[in-house]
């Protein structure tokens, strides 16, 4: 039996594994691959879905958790970013997300207890990833009608709890609401969580990860590090954390903030530093590196991983040196 | 490593973190519908953009939590509530701070919870209704993440006193903490801060029943904060200020003292503590904290002499003993005095054939006058509770002389029951009634608050009451009077049913009362000292009239009412352009403009200043009241006087140092209109400019039209040669440069006051324009003479709708109305992105001169006319949208 991850949390510093569509780039796919066996006859175009392939490409996902793993990761994340009714609707497949969820929570986890099962020392856990949306609940898509709202708080409780419910069926260990630019987004996603633990008298660890989108220091919805940690704090969590957007270097004054205020853990998972001209991201495994030991320096995370443009080795670069570190103290509840 | 204290955090786009050292956290309070009538309005009117900057400047006035309430019977409170919490998001200087979500409706406060990002705060819940239910809406609070304010109020009633705050108090938080896992810093307990100073002795301990409590919430509740309603406090002073100011401050400054570490205070109506008249403070903290017998008596004697002004006493003035016996006992009933009403009813009983006229005749005549002090906020609810007292002594007086006359008195007054419905606790206004109506020789059964309908239908039949009176005051009262309306219906019981208390309205109880109540007569009391009156009319001979009069009334203020909700059908445009407002067109009725083409006008600051309209320029200065009567009237005038002395001050220097240059254009033109469009031609019949005006959709009742501005205007088919003008004027050309001086002098006053007068001289001079405009440039009335006051009115010939208000709602028609002017050339005025002129002391316009042309409003508008508007324009459908969204949504 694996320990707690509670436990393992307070002993080290876990890593994150890395991007996951820098990965299936590398695949050079086509609109077939998206299609393969599931979805022949869709009437869309569906290039581009990637979550689609733990249903379609599933041997590419597996072996690119493996991959992970293999780098020292000691948590993949799901193929499920965009596993909402809500994203899936762009390519007409609200249909598909149990499936996508289940299928992708799945494949993640019989790659993690292979890995455990080879080094009982180093369990890996599976991190079920809910991802935003592409719609926001706080501000207005008409710029000439600002009360007016794509979505509503309801209609994402809805699709969370379909994405929740289908993670868990399939065996993930920990559900990541991440890449948080609206802070009501997020709060929906935790009520939805809250709510099918309830009903499945279960208790999940949970990771929030928010995105500060530039050096404002705040939040797409306006919000500063601090106000966003306090609008999620009513829950439980495991770790309170920020992906996305920056590099790591940018990241850490807001890290910062939240070291100094969570009364949970603190993850971090960076881009790897922000995209050059034809949006691809090069910063190399050392450059980014050397960035994060200022974190660690500083004992500000608990949990660190990389974002986009990240591949196997920069998170084995990452494990190298964070294996080198003691993790943030976490404060114990009073 | 986390530093983290467990201590109350919430966040708006930034934090709040309540620690011990942060003293006192002020909620803001004007975004409250219940609270601010200003603001009430604004949400019933749509006027959304000032409603929000009622936000911003609660926000900017230093609130830390802005707290939005929208119960209100007569509007979708949840719809409201969601609307104005989206906006305030989008607004990033108002969004800053948490929210408060206030409703007693569960179902608004869990719709505004979906809509904050932040940690707001859920204002409240309470075991009210039981626990089950408090277990199940705190459990929704907690799963949403926002603190919240808990009620002292149980199943059994609101807490008041000591020990029943404190009783509740602990059960709610042991629940919560115990057993839903709310977290303890989350919790803030409302111990009910209640009127005190009520003339009512059970009042008296009401403050420092307050006081106690929240001690001991405090030392024995760990975590757990205490907030409330400041104002409340002083309801019995409300048009008072100068006592209601200095009960806030001493009332914080003891609340504080005891632990109250957050609350809703209005600070403009707040004194400095230390700044308060010593005398004025011992007599409010005697009240407050309930230390001596007469202190009510002492602080409303008090604060008679300091009515509306600074604090300077009045001496005792007994030159009212001279006047005539009835102007006496009018005195005496106005100021609540006893020591002369035996003697001056004796003296009056003499001059009456029979003693019960006293009665009818002086004494009500008293109370009325009371009654209309009260209504208008001129008295406070002890000294119409006083009033009562001085007219039951003169009652009592009187009564054995009417015993003695048995017979041929009037027969037994009636019976009256009356309750503070279900749910709601709130009895002073109720206990008002009961004691005037008492003292009239009426019998009152008074089945106190929170009253089921069941149990008021049962006494009534028991008791065999002649009438039942309803109070409330909080929003669902309203629900429940409904319901009291409903069950007596069913009851079949045919008595009259009275509707009181604060929240209610005559619209109320037309539309949502009476028709559900055929059984008898409903009857909306619009304050205590009127029950009397009615009560009288609903049971004496008068009655048939009275209820004809009031069925009447009620129809009409229904039909409004529907009418209001109609309009929302809008018709196809072509059967609103069918519905055309029809001109019966007559060459005669058209005259040929005295000149043509587009001129140049000055006018200097003297011509202009007597065209002034004041009234909108105290509105500026939210003083409420039409010129000139403002200057006299008794809340506001002497400040209206002085700010009027300003001004006219202010314009000397205007006129003699030529501060403002007033420049304008005008032009008349050939005119026709085709459709809804008017085509202004020159004089070889080539159109040079095309306006296009908008046409209203909404449904009318038979027989009234759907009026555009070009039905204005002879149709081409006609063959009539019609005109049609426009014009550009400006008073705000050199202004920048002397509001820079004042604001450089932080002379914000002085800055203002330019601003608005630039404002008012400009709206002269498109007064006095257009004066000149139908007396001579026009000239289709040229034997018009009209005063001031008549222009105001605009009891003149033809219109001058603006582009961008009701009747040419559409800002881009400036455009053409610029270029045909060439008005940026000649005035300089410009026009910015979003179409506002600048200066903007500027009015632009289009002139209608035919007898029959009126102001409107094109009101709600649909797309297919938007993008008829956006085709005859060569707009895109969508920028026609964007200009036309208030129009469309």
């Amino acid at each position: 039996m694996k320990k707690d991850i509670y436990e393992i949390l307070q002993q080290r510093i876990l890593v994150l594994d890395g991007a996951m569509g820098t990965m299936i780039q590398r695949h050079r796919l086509e609109e077939e691959d998206f299609r393969k066996g599931w979805f022949e006859d869709h009437d869309q175009s569906l290039k581009g879905n990637n979550d689609l392939l733990s249903l379609t490409r599933p041997e590419i996902i597996k072996e690119i958790h493996a991959a992970y793993f293999e780098a020292g990761a000691d948590i993949a994340e799901t193929n499920t970013f965009s596993g909402t009714t809500i994203a899936q609707a762009d390519y007409g497949l609200e249909n598909a997300v149990y499936e996508i969820n289940y299928h992708s929570a799945k494949i993640a986890r019989a790659v993690a207890d292979e890995f455990t099962a080879k080094e009982p020392n180093k369990p890996r856990f599976v991190a079920g990833s809910m991802g935003p949306t592409n719609r926001t609940a706080s501000i207005s898509p008409d710029v000439n009608d600002p009360g007016f709202r794509g979505i509503t708080f309801e209609q994402l409780v809805v699709a969370y709890i379909q994405q929740a419910e289908a993670l868990l069926d399939g065996g993930v260990d920990i559900l990541l609401v991440e890449t948080v630019f609206d802070t009501l987004n997020a709060k929906a996603a935790l009520f939805a969580i809250d709510e099918v633990c309830n009903q499945r008298g279960i208790k999940v660890p949970i990771m929030v990860s928010g995105t500060i989108t530039d050096q404002s220091g705040r939040t797409l919805t306006g919000q500063t590090t601090e106000a966003f940690l306090i609008s999620v704090s009513h829950m439980d969590l495991l770790t309170v954390g920020l992906n996305c957007a920056l590099g790591a270097s940018m990241m850490r004054p807001y890290l910062q903030v939240l070291d100094k205020n969570a009364p949970f853990g603190v993850s971090a998972h960076p881009n790897a530093g922000l995209p050059n001209e034809f949006g691809e991201y090069d910063e190399t495994p050392e450059m980014m590196a050397a960035q994060i030991k200022e974190f660690l320096d500083e004992n500000l995370v608990n949990i660190i991983g990389g974002c986009c443009g990240t591949n196997p080795d920069h998170i084995k670069a990452i494990a190298d040196l964070a294996a080198q570190y003691e993790p943030r103290k976490i404060a114990v509840d009073v | 490593m986390s530093e983290s204290k467990v201590t109350l955090r919430l966040s708006g786009l930034e934090p709040l973190i309540v620690t011990p050292e942060s003293n006192f956290v002020n909620i803001g309070e004007r975004t409250n519908v219940t609270g601010s009538r200003k603001f009430l309005r604004l949400i019933k009117e749509e006027q959304f953009d000032e409603a929000l900057s009622v936000a911003r400047d609660q926000v900017e006035g230093g609130a830390q939590i802005i707290d939005v309430n929208m119960d209100e019977g007569m509007i979708d409170g949840k719809e409201a509530m969601v609307r104005f919490l989206n906006l305030m998001a989008a607004e990033p200087d108002i969004a800053r701070i948490p929210v408060m979500i206030d409703s007693s409706k569960w179902e608004i406060i869990e719709a505004g919870l979906q809509c904050v990002q932040g940690k707001g705060v859920v204002n409240s819940i309470s075991l009210k209704e039981g626990k089950e239910l408090f277990v199940e809406q705190a459990t929704k609070v907690k799963r949403y993440g926002a603190a919240v304010i808990v009620m002292a109020f149980d199943e059994k009633g609101q807490a008041d006193s000591y020990e029943r705050r404190i009783e509740i108090c602990e059960r709610s938080y042991r629940i919560l903490v115990d057993e839903v896992g709310f977290s303890k810093e989350d919790i803030i307990f409302d111990p009910n801060i209640f009127p005190v100073a009520t003339g009512m002795e059970e009042h008296n301990n009401n403050a420092l029943d307050f006081f106690n409590a929240t001690k001991w919430i405090r030392e024995n509740l760990p975590g757990a904060h205490v907030s409330g309603g400041v104002s409340n406090v002083s309801f019995s002073f409300r048009g008072n200020n100068v006592v209601r100011e200095a009960m806030h401050a001493a009332f914080l400054y003891h609340a504080i003292q005891n632990g109250m570490d957050m609350g809703i205070v209005n600070p403009t109506m707040l004194e400095v503590y230390d700044d308060i008249n010593k005398e004025l403070l011992e007599f409010v903290e005697d009240v407050l904290l309930n230390r001596r017998e007469d202190a009510t008596e002492r602080l409303l004697e008090y604060a008679e002499t300091v009515k509306g002004e600074g604090g300077k006493k009045r001496e005792k003035d007994m030159s009212w003993r001279e006047t005539d016996v009835r102007k006496r006992l009018t005195h005496s009933l106005v100021k609540g005095i006893t020591d002369f009403i035996v003697e001056d009813v004796e003296e009056c009983r003499h001059q009456f054939e029979r003693p019960i006229e006293v009665i009818e005749g002086p004494l009500m005549d008293g109370m009325n006058v009371v009654g209309d002090l009260f209504g208008s906020g001129k008295m406070f609810l002890p000294q119409v509770v006083k009033s009562a007292r001085v007219m039951k002594k003169a009652v009592a007086y009187l009564l054995p002389f009417i015993e003695e006359e048995k017979g041929e008195g009037r027969s037994a007054a009636g019976k009256v029951l009356m309750a503070t419905v279900k749910g709601d606790v709130h009895d002073i206004g109720k206990n008002i009634v009961g004691v005037v109506l008492g003292c009239n020789n009426y019998e009152v059964i008074d089945m106190g608050v929170m009253v089921p309908p069941d149990k008021i239908i049962e006494a009534a039949i028991k008791e065999q009451v002649d009438v039942i009176g309803l109070s409330g005051l909080i929003t669902p009262s309203l629900d429940e009077m409904v319901t009291v309306a409903k069950e007596m219906e069913r009851a079949e019981l045919g008595i009259p049913l009275m509707i009181g208390g604060a929240t209610t309205s005559r619209v109320h109880t037309a539309v949502k009362i009476e028709e559900h109540f055929t059984k008898d007569q409903a009857v909306h009391v619009l304050d205590a000292s009127r029950s009397v009156t009615v009560v009288e009319s609903l049971l004496g001979s008068k009655k048939e009239a009275f209820v004809k009069g009031l069925q009447e009334e009620y129809a009409k203020v229904r039909e409004n009412h529907t009418k209001n909700r109609a309009q929302k059908t809008l018709l196809s445009i072509e059967d609103a352009r069918k519905n055309k407002f029809k001109i019966d067109w007559d060459a005669r009725d058209i005259v040929r403009p005295n000149r043509g083409g587009v001129i140049d006008i000055e006018f200097s600051t003297k011509e202009l200043r007597d065209y002034i309209d004041w009234t909108p320029f105290f509105r500026t200065w939210e003083l409420h009241g039409k010129y000139p009567a403002i200057l006299k009237d008794e809340v506001v005038g002497a400040e209206a006087q002085q700010l009027f002395e300003d001004a006219l001050k202010m314009l000397d220097q205007i006129q003699s140092e030529n501060w403002l240059e007033h420049k304008g254009v005008v032009g008349i033109f050939r005119a026709r209109s085709v459709g809804d469009d008017v085509e202004l031609l020159d004089t070889n019949d080539n159109v040079i400019h095309v306006v296009h005006t908008i046409r209203q959709q909404l449904k009318k009742a038979p027989g009234v039209p759907n009026i555009a501005l070009a039905d204005f205007i002879a149709p081409a088919e006609t063959g009539i040669q019609d005109y049609m003008g426009g014009f550009v004027v400006t008073s705000g050309l050199g202004i920048e440069e002397r509001i820079a001086a004042f604001e450089a002098d932080h002379d914000d006053y002085n800055s203002i006051l330019l601003k608005a007068l630039a404002d008012r001289l400009a709206e002269a001079f498109a007064e006095r324009l257009h004066e000149k405009v139908r007396t001579y440039i026009w000239g289709y009335a040229t034997d018009e003479n009209l005063n001031n006051e008549a222009l105001i009115k605009e009891s003149y010939q033809g219109i001058r709708p603006a582009p961008g208000y009701p009747a040419c709602p559409d800002h881009t028609e400036k455009i053409g109305l610029f270029k045909l002017l060439e008005a940026e050339k000649r005035t300089g005025v410009t026009l910015t992105d979003s179409l506002a002129m600048y200066p903007t002391a500027s009015v632009s316009g289009w002139y209608f001169a035919h007898p029959q042309s009126k102001y409107f409003g094109v009101g709600r508008i649909n797309q297919e006319q938007v993008e008829s508007l956006a085709e005859r324009k060569g707009y895109s459908v969508e920028d026609m949208e964007r200009w036309l969204s208030p129009n469309l949504h």
